[in-house]
C-alpha cells in the first residue's frame, strides 16, 4: 500500500549538502524579518478565523458529488465501453499489454510458475540461487553475492519460494520496462533544460498521484494480468531513475565534455564515450531507486491480480492475520535489502577493483568462467531433478516467524495500549484538533490567502504564484475541506517526522556505528508493506487521524534521518576540530555548528519528509484519518465515487506540489 | 580605449607582418552573453557603454568586444588577463566551443565562422586542440586511452592509436604511467595526460586555457619548462591563457592583455614593460625584474659625442640581466649595434638603474 | 596464455566431477510423476474457468468451495483473480473473469454492466442474506440491553465520545466498498453523532476486537455474514424498519439498511458458452452457516482455501451433488 516518493533521491540529497555554503552574514537579519512577517501573517489569520468561523469552508459530504467528479464518472464509463470498439486500444494498448504480458509470462515460466508441459518452472530454486549468487559476484563482490543467496535460500525456508519468485519476476520486468523509457529520457533531461523543465511535473505527477487513482482505469487500458501490475509499478518507478540519470548527466565535470567537443567529437560520441560512462555510478544509484518503488508496490498492484508476496500479505490481512502477513512483508524487505545492495555494489565495483590493483585481475576472468560453468550445472540440475526444483523445506522457518510475530503482537496490544492513548490523545487535542479547526472552518479564500502570502515570504514570487494556481486547483477539485484535513496530519506529521529525524540523523551523523546498526531497520520500515504493521497499530491507538500519522512517520521518518545523517557527516572535520578547540562541550557543537552547518540537509529533510507523508495519506485513509485518503480508497472501490477519488488524488499531487516548490525555494533562499 | 590607442611602440605586434599569412586571424571579435546579444556589437552606441552599464541598460555581459590579433606560424602567443577578463571566453571562441557574436575569425585563411557542424569538428580533430585548466580527463579510461581518445573520435584504429598515444605518453614524460587512472596521479601528471592527448592528433595550434593555474608552484614551473620544451622540440604555434604575468613573460612570444573584456595592448614582453600602454598595464608589470624582461634596445640611450665608440658591441635585443656583466666589465660603454648601424650605446649608469630598480618610469 | 589455459582445463575437470557426483545422487527427475501433474490437468470439456476472488473472507469461502468442485468433479482448470469488485466487474466485458460469486447489491455496477454494457448477467442467489447495519461489541448489548434500540442511542451517544468524533458520539463507519447512508441517517435521525470514517474492514474490525477485549463503548458499520462474528459475535442495532423506497433519495434515507440477497454474476460470454462450470455457479446456494463454517476454517484455522474447501465439502456432499444434479 505504500506509495513512496523518491522525489529526490539519495545520491541528490547528498549533491545538494554539498554545495550548502556558509551562511552569509546578512542571512540572520534576514531570516529575523522573514520570522517576524510569517507571525504576523498568522496572527492576522487568528484574528479573522475568529470573526469569520465556519463561513465559506466549501464541505462536502461524503457520498457528495460535484459535477467535476460526475464528469469524471462519465469519461471513465466511455472509456470502458468503447474500449472493444476504439483503435487506440486495438492497436496501441493493445499490443503494448501484448509485449508486456509476453515478457513477464516469460520470466515467470522461467522461475516461478509451471510452463508447458512441466509441472514447475524452467529454472528451479538452486539455479535461480546460483544464478543470483553468481550474477552479484560478477557485477559486485563476494560479499554481497554470499548475502543474495543467503536471502533467496531464506526464501525458501519462510516457505515463500515461489511467492518470492513471481514478484521478483515482476519487479524485474517492470524495472526493466522501466528503465528503457527512464534512461533515455533522463539523459534527454540531463541534456536539454527545456525537456528537464517540461517533464519534471508529469515526473512529480506520475509520483504524487495515488497508485488507487489510476488502478482500475488502468486495467481498463491494459486488463487484468501482469500487463497491468507491470505498468502501474513502472509509472511509480520510472521517476526516479529518470531524475538521477538526468542530474547524472548534469553532473558530468563541464570542462570533460568541453575537452571532448574540443577533439571533435560528434554529439553522439560525446554521448557514448563520455556523458554516459561518466554518469554510469549516478545512474546504477537511480536503478536501485526504480527497484525499491517497485517493490513498494507490490502490494498495491495484489489488488488487480499481480502474483506474488503482496497476495500473501492481502489474503493474510482480510482474516487479520499479523503473522502470515509479517512473514510474507519481510520476503519483500529481504528481496529489497539483497537489490539494493546489490546494485550499490554493482555502482562502486569497478572503482573498488581499480583501487586493488590488479592483483586478483589476472584470476578474474578464469574465476568468472569457472563460476559460469558451476552455475550452468545448478541450473541444469534444477531443471532436470525434483530437489533442485522444488525447494526442499516446508517452510517451517515461515511459520516460526509467523507465530513469534504473533505472540509480540498481542503481547504489546495488551500491554502498551494505556501508554499510547496518552500519547495519542496529547497530539490530537493539544495539536492536531486546533490545528485542523483553523484549515477546515476558516474561509476557504482565508485559508488560501494565508498560503500564498507564506508562499511568498518563505519561497519569494514565484512559490507565491505557485501557490496560488494550486490554492484555485484545489478549490476546483471540489475537496477542499477533505484536503484542508488532510493538510492539518500531514503538517502535524511532518514536525514529528523532522523532530525524530533530528535526533536520530545527529545520532547517526556523529556515530558510524549507530548509523550500521539503524540502517537495516530504516530499510525496512521503507519496503515493508504497512498494513502488516497498522494492524498492531490500530489496536494500539484505534482507527483515529492518530494512527495515520503514526503510519506516516514510519514511512517518512527513515529518509529524513538518512538525509540529516548524511547532512551531519559533511560537515568539515576541521569546523568541528575548531569547536571543540574552542571548548564546546557535545550539546554545543551538536546545537551551535552541526545543526546549523547542516541546514541544507535540514530543509531537503523537510521537503522529502513532506512529501513521504504525503505518499502515505492513502494508506492513512484506510486507517481512520478519513478526507482526502478516504475519497481516494472510496473512489477505487465503488463506481460512482470513482470521479471524486480522481479529483481527491489531484488535491494530493497539488499539496504536494505546492509544499514541494515552496520549501525548495526556500531551501535555495537560505542557502542561496 | 581602443586598440589603437594603446599600440604605442608596437615594434612587432598585429597586422603589417613580414613572414607571410597568420595562422590565426582575428577582427573586430565580440561576444556578448544575454538576451538580444547581437545588437551590442551592432550599435555604436551600446558598443561605447562600459561594462557595467551595458549590463544595466540591457540586461547583456560583453566578455570580449572588439579583439583584433594575429597569431604568426610556430610561435607563442599569450593571452594574459585577471579573473573576469574575458580571456578564457576568447580562447573558447577561438575554436567555436563558445559561439562568437560578431567578428572575423579565419584560420589559415579560412573563414571559421563560417564553418558548419561537420567541417568545425574536421578542424578540430585535425588542426586544433586544447589543454584545460582542470583537465577534463575521462576517469573511466586508463592514460592511454584518455591520451588516444582524440585519435578513436577521429575513427582511428585501435592498434594504431594506441601506438601513437605510447609515443605521445613518452614525449610528455610519463612513461610507465600508460596503465593508471587519471584519479591515481597528481594534479601535474594529469595535465602531463591532458598535454598529451592535445599533442596526439598532431594539430597545427595548441589552445591552452590556464593550464597550470591548480598547479603547485614547483610544478608548474616544471610544466612551463615541459612547455618550452614541447615547443622546441615540436615547433607548434601555441595560444596560451594565463593570468600569471611571469608566466606570461617567461612563454610568451608575444602577449595580449585584457581587461573587462577589451585589448589593452599587444606586444611582446619587452614592449609591456618598457612601454606599458596605460596605467593598468604599468601597475601589472611594476614588479616585474625589469632586467630580465628589458632588452638593450629600451635602456640604450643615443651616443653623444663626448662618448668613447670603441666599447664592445651587442645586439638591441640582448635582455639586460645577459648584458650586465658585459657591460660593468667594459670600462667603456657598450655600443648597441644592428646590422652594423649603431642605434645607441648603454653604459653602467644605464645597466645599474635597471638592475637596483630605480628605473622608475621612463 | 599457457597458465591460463591450465586453470581452465582444472577448473572444467572439476565442474565435470561435481556434475556427475550431483547427478549420480540426483534422485527424482522432474517429469517422473508425470501422472499426479496430469490428474487435474485433462480438463474435460469444461476448459478453463476464470473466477474472480473479492478480498474478503466470506468470498474467499464461496469462490474455495465453487473451484474445488468445479475442478475435482468437472475436471475444469480454474484461475482465481483476485480481484476487487469493480475491476472484477469489468474482467466480464473483456473476457478475463467468467464469474463474480458473491455479490454485494451494486446497483451502479449491475445497471452499467448487465443493462447498459449488456456484458454480465445475473445467475441467481447464493442463498445468503446480507444484513448491514450498525453493531455494538456483545459487552455492551449485555451490559446495557436497551442500546440495541435506535432511540437510546443519544442517551450514550456522550459515552461514544472519542478524539475524532469532536464532542459528538462516534458512528464508527467505512468500510469503503460498501455504501453507506449513515450521514444522512444520523442526520435524519437527529442523532448526536458524528460519522468517522475508518477507511478498511481491517479497521474496523480491529476496533470492535479492543472494544470487546476491553470493554470499550463502540458503536459501528457491519455486515454478516461476516467471519469475525465467529470470534466476536457483534449485536446489531435496530434502526427504523426498511420499506420499499426509503432508501430512495440518498439525503433523505432514515430507514435500516435492506436484507440484502447476495447472488451471483457472471458474463454474458460464459453464460452461452455451455461450460459445466456455468451451471454449478448458477446452482450453487448455501447458508450464512454454511459460508461461516467455511470462513471460519480459513480466517481462523488458517487453513489454505482449498483444505477449507474439501473439510466442508466432503461433509455436505449431499448439498454439492445437488449443485450438480
Amino acid at each position: 500500500m505504500a506509495a513512496v516518493i523518491e522525489k529526490t533521491d539519495k545520491p541528490d540529497a547528498v549533491g545538494e549538502l554539498e554545495k550548502v555554503p556558509e551562511p552569509l552574514p546578512g542571512a540572520g537579519v534576514r531570516r529575523v524579518g522573514r520570522g517576524t512577517v510569517v507571525a504576523a501573517i498568522l496572527v492576522v489569520w487568528l484574528v479573522l478565523f475568529f470573526v469569520l468561523k465556519g463561513k465559506q469552508t466549501l464541505t462536502l459530504a461524503a457520498a457528495d458529488l460535484t459535477d467535476l467528479h460526475r464528469w469524471f464518472n462519465d469519461l471513465n464509463d466511455s472509456i470502458g465501453a468503447n474500449r472493444n470498439s476504439n483503435p487506440l486500444f486495438i492497436y496501441f494498448f493493445n499490443e503494448i499489454r501484448l509485449v508486456i504480458d509476453t515478457l513477464v509470462t516469460f520470466i515467470q515460466e522461467l522461475i516461478s510458475q509451471s510452463s508447458v508441459g512441466r509441472p514447475v518452472p524452467q529454472i528451479g530454486w538452486l539455479g535461480v540461487v546460483g544464478i543470483v549468487g553468481y550474477l552479484s559476484w560478477a557485477v559486485g563482490n563476494w560479499r554481497v553475492a554470499l548475502l543474495a543467496v543467503a536471502g533467496f535460500t531464506f526464501f525458501g525456508l519462510q516457505g515463500l519460494w515461489q511467492e518470492s519468485m513471481d514478484t521478483l519476476a515482476l519487479t524485474v520486468s517492470a524495472v526493466f520496462v522501466a528503465l528503457l523509457f527512464a534512461i533515455p529520457l533522463g539523459v534527454w533531461a540531463g541534456l536539454s533544460d527545456r525537456f528537464n523543465r517540461i517533464i519534471t511535473p508529469f515526473l512529480d505527477f506520475m509520483q504524487t498521484m495515488p497508485t488507487f487513482v489510476y488502478l482500475a482505469p488502468l486495467t481498463l487500458f491494459f486488463l487484468i494480468g501482469p500487463a497491468s501490475a507491470t505498468i502501474a509499478t513502472l509509472i511509480y518507478a520510472a521517476p526516479p531513475a529518470i531524475r538521477i540519470t538526468a542530474h547524472a548527466i548534469r553532473s558530468v565535470p563541464e570542462t570533460t565534455v568541453e575537452a571532448a567537443d574540443s577533439l571533435g567529437a560528434t554529439r553522439r560520441q560525446a554521448l557514448m564515450k563520455v556523458l554516459l560512462p561518466m554518469s554510469k555510478r549516478t545512474v546504477v544509484m537511480g536503478v536501485n531507486q526504480t527497484i525499491m518503488a517497485a517493490l513498494a508496490m507490490v502490494t498495491i498492484a495484489a489488488l488487480i491480480d499481480a502474483p506474488g508476496l503482496g497476495k500473501t500479505v492481502m489474503q493474510a490481512l482480510e482474516s487479520l492475520d499479523v503473522g502470515t502477513a509479517f512473514n510474507a512483508g519481510l520476503a519483500i524487505v529481504v528481496l529489497a535489502i539483497v537489490l539494493d545492495r546489490v546494485t550499490t555494489a554493482a555502482s562502486a565495483r569497478e572503482e573498488a577493483a581499480r583501487r586493488s590493483k590488479n592483483r586478483f585481475l589476472a584470476w578474474r576472468r578464469p574465476l568468472l568462467g569457472v563460476g559460469a560453468a558451476v552455475t550452468a550445472v545448478l541450473v541444469y540440475l534444477s531443471h532436470t531433478y525434483l530437489w533442485a526444483a522444488e525447494f526442499p523445506s516446508e517452510g517451517d522457518t515461515g511459520s516460526a516467524i509467523s507465530s513469534t510475530t504473533d505472540t509480540v503482537t498481542t503481547w504489546v496490544q495488551d500491554n502498551l495500549s494505556g501508554i499510547t492513548n496518552a500519547f495519542r490523545d496529547a497530539i490530537t487535542y493539544g495539536l492536531l484538533n486546533p490545528f485542523q479547526t483553523l484549515l477546515t472552518d476558516s474561509p476557504w479564500w482565508l485559508v488560501g490567502a494565508a498560503l500564498i502570502a507564506l508562499g511568498v515570504v518563505l519561497g519569494g514570487w514565484r512559490a507565491g504564484v505557485t501557490t496560488a494556481v494550486c490554492v484555485g486547483l484545489l478549490v476546483g477539485t471540489g475537496v477542499w475541506s477533505d484536503s484542508m484535513t488532510t493538510l492539518a496530519s500531514t503538517l502535524v506529521a511532518t514536525v514529528l517526522v523532522m523532530l525524530l529525524g533530528i535526533v536520530f540523523g545527529v545520532w547517526m551523523g556523529r556515530s558510524a556505528l549507530v548509523d550500521r546498526l539503524l540502517r537495516p531497520s530504516l530499510d525496512a520500515a521503507q519496503v515493508m508493506p504497512p498494513f502488516v504493521y497498522l494492524v498492531p497499530f490500530l489496536a494500539l491507538f484505534g482507527a483515529t487521524r492518530f494512527t495515520a500519522i503514526v503510519a506516516a512517520i514510519v514511512y517518512a521518518a527513515p529518509v529524513a534521518m538518512k538525509i540529516i545523517a548524511d547532512g551531519v557527516r559533511n560537515v568539515p572535520a576541521t569546523t568541528v576540530e575548531a569547536a571543540t578547540s574552542a571548548g564546546c562541550n557535545t550539546w554545543q557543537i551538536i546545537t551551535k555548528v552541526q545543526l546549523p552547518m547542516a541546514r541544507g540537509a535540514l530543509t531537503l529533510a523537510t521537503n522529502q519528509g513532506l512529501i513521504y507523508v504525503l505518499s502515505m495519506v492513502v494508506v492513512g485513509g484506510l486507517v481512520g484519518a478519513g478526507a482526502l485518503g478516504y475519497d481516494v480508497v472510496a473512489g477505487f472501490s465503488q463506481g460512482q465515487l470513482f470521479g471524486k477519488g480522481l479529483a481527491a488524488g489531484f488535491a494530493i499531487v497539488l499539496l504536494g506540489v505546492m509544499f514541494d516548490r515552496i520549501t525548495q525555494a526556500a531551501a535555495r533562499r537560505t542557502s542561496a | 580605449m581602443t586598440p589603437t590607442q594603446t599600440a604605442v611602440p608596437q615594434l612587432s605586434s598585429t597586422p603589417q607582418d613580414p613572414d607571410g599569412t597568420p595562422v590565426i586571424s582575428v577582427r573586430r571579435l565580440w561576444k556578448v552573453f544575454g538576451p538580444k546579444a547581437e545588437q551590442v556589437p551592432e550599435s555604436e552606441e551600446l558598443c561605447g557603454l562600459t561594462r557595467r552599464e551595458l549590463m544595466d541598460r540591457t540586461g547583456c555581459t560583453a566578455a570580449v568586444r572588439d579583439v583584433n590579433f594575429d597569431v604568426r606560424k610556430g610561435e607563442v602567443f599569450v593571452v594574459m588577463g585577471l579573473s573576469g577578463s574575458g580571456k578564457s571566453t576568447l580562447v573558447r571562441c577561438l575554436t567555436r566551443l563558445i559561439e562568437p557574436t560578431a567578428g572575423e575569425l579565419v584560420f589559415e585563411g579560412e573563414d571559421i565562422r563560417e564553418a558548419d557542424g561537420k567541417r568545425l569538428r574536421d578542424l578540430r580533430r585535425s588542426k586544433f586542440s586544447m589543454v584545460f585548466q582542470h583537465f577534463g580527463l575521462l576517469p573511466h579510461r586508463r592514460v592511454v586511452d584518455n591520451v588516444a581518445f582524440g585519435l578513436e573520435i577521429r575513427g582511428m584504429g585501435k592498434a594504431e592509436r594506441i601506438k601513437r598515444a605510447l609515443e605521445v605518453v613518452e614525449l610528455v614524460g610519463l612513461s610507465g604511467y600508460e596503465n593508471s587512472y587519471p584519479d591515481q596521479l597528481s594534479g601535474g601528471m594529469q595535465q602531463r595526460v591532458g598535454l598529451a592527448r592535445a599533442l596526439a592528433g598532431d594539430p597545427d595550434v595548441l589552445f591552452f586555457d590556464e593550464p597550470f593555474s591548480a598547479l603547485d608552484p614547483l610544478i608548474r614551473r616544471d610544466m612551463q619548462n615541459e612547455v618550452i620544451r614541447l615547443h622546441r622540440e615540436v615547433g607548434k604555434t601555441m595560444v596560451f591563457i594565463t593570468h600569471d604575468l611571469s608566466e606570461a613573460l617567461k612563454l610568451g612570444d608575444r602577449i595580449l592583455i585584457m581587461r573587462d573584456g577589451k585589448m589593452v595592448q599587444c606586444g611582446t614582453g619587452d614592449e609591456l614593460v618598457g612601454a606599458p600602454a596605460d596605467d593598468y598595464v604599468r601597475e601589472f608589470v611594476k614588479d616585474v625584474p625589469r632586467g630580465d624582461v628589458l632588452t638593450l634596445r629600451w635602456i640604450m640611450r643615443p651616443a653623444e659625442p663626448d662618448d668613447p665608440l670603441d666599447g664592445p658591441e651587442l645586439g638591441p635585443d640582448v635582455v639586460v640581466k645577459e648584458a650586465t656583466r658585459a657591460v660593468l666589465a667594459a670600462d667603456k660603454p657598450v655600443k648597441v649595434v644592428e646590422n652594423g648601424e649603431l642605434l645607441g650605446i648603454v653604459g653602467d649608469e644605464e645597466i645599474l638603474a635597471v638592475v637596483a630598480g630605480q628605473e622608475g618610469d621612463m | 596464455m599457457a597458465r591460463q589455459a591450465r586453470q581452465w582445463r582444472v577448473g572444467a575437470a572439476g565442474l565435470a566431477v561435481l556434475g556427475l557426483t550431483l547427478t549420480a545422487c540426483g534422485g527424482a527427475k522432474v517429469g517422473d510423476s508425470s501422472s499426479e501433474a496430469d490428474g487435474s490437468g485433462s480438463s474435460g470439456k469444461c476448459g478453463t474457468f476464470n473466477v474472480a476472488v473479492n478480498p474478503w473472507v466470506g468470498y474467499e469461502a464461496n469462490a474455495a468451495v465453487i473451484a474445488y468442485v468445479a475442478e475435482n468433479d468437472l475436471g475444469c482448470k480454474v484461475t482465481k483473480k483476485d480481484l476487487k469488485e469493480e475491476i472484477a466487474w469489468q474482467g466480464f466485458g473483456t473476457g478475463e473473469v467468467d464469474a463474480v460469486v458473491e455479490n454485494w447489491g451494486h446497483d451502479d455496477l449491475k445497471k452499467k454492466y448487465i443493462t447498459d454494457q449488456k456484458t454480465a448477467v445475473d445467475a441467481g442467489p447464493t442463498g445468503n442474506e446480507g444484513l448491514i447495519g450498525w453493531y455494538v461489541p456483545p459487552w455492551l448489548a449485555k451490559a446495557h440491553p436497551d442500546i440495541t434500540d435506535w432511540n437510546n442511542l443519544n442517551k450514550y451517544a456522550s459515552k461514544f465520545k472519542t478524539s475524532e468524533s469532536g464532542g459528538k458520539g462516534q458512528l464508527l463507519d467505512g468500510d469503503p466498498s460498501f455504501v453507506t447512508n449513515d450521514e444522512a441517517l444520523v442526520k435524519n435521525l437527529k442523532l448526536d453523532y458524528k460519522v468517522v470514517y475508518a477507511g478498511s474492514e481491517t479497521a474496523l474490525i480491529q476496533t470492535f476486537r479492543k472494544a470487546e477485549k476491553n470493554k470499550e463503548w463502540v458503536i459501528g458499520y457491519f455486515y454478516e455474514p461476516q467471519w469475525f462474528m465467529s470470534e466476536v459475535p457483534l449485536e446489531k442495532v435496530k434502526l427504523p424498519e426498511y420499506k420499499e423506497g426509503c432508501d430512495a433519495d440518498a439525503e433523505k434515507v432514515d430507514c435500516d439498511y435492506p436484507v440484502y440477497k447476495l447472488d451471483k454474476i457472471v458474463s454474458a460470454k460464459f453464460a452461452k458458452s455451455g461450460s459445466p462450470a456455468y451451471d454449478l455457479v448458477k446452482n450453487f446456494n448455501w447458508t450464512n452457516d454454511d459460508q461461516n463454517v467455511v470462513a471460519k476454517y480459513i480466517a481462523v484455522d488458517k487453513m489454505t482455501p482449498e483444505a477449507a474447501a474439501k473439510k466442508w465439502v466432503d461433509a455436505n456432499r449431499d448439498k454439492v451433488d445437488a449443485w450438480l444434479k
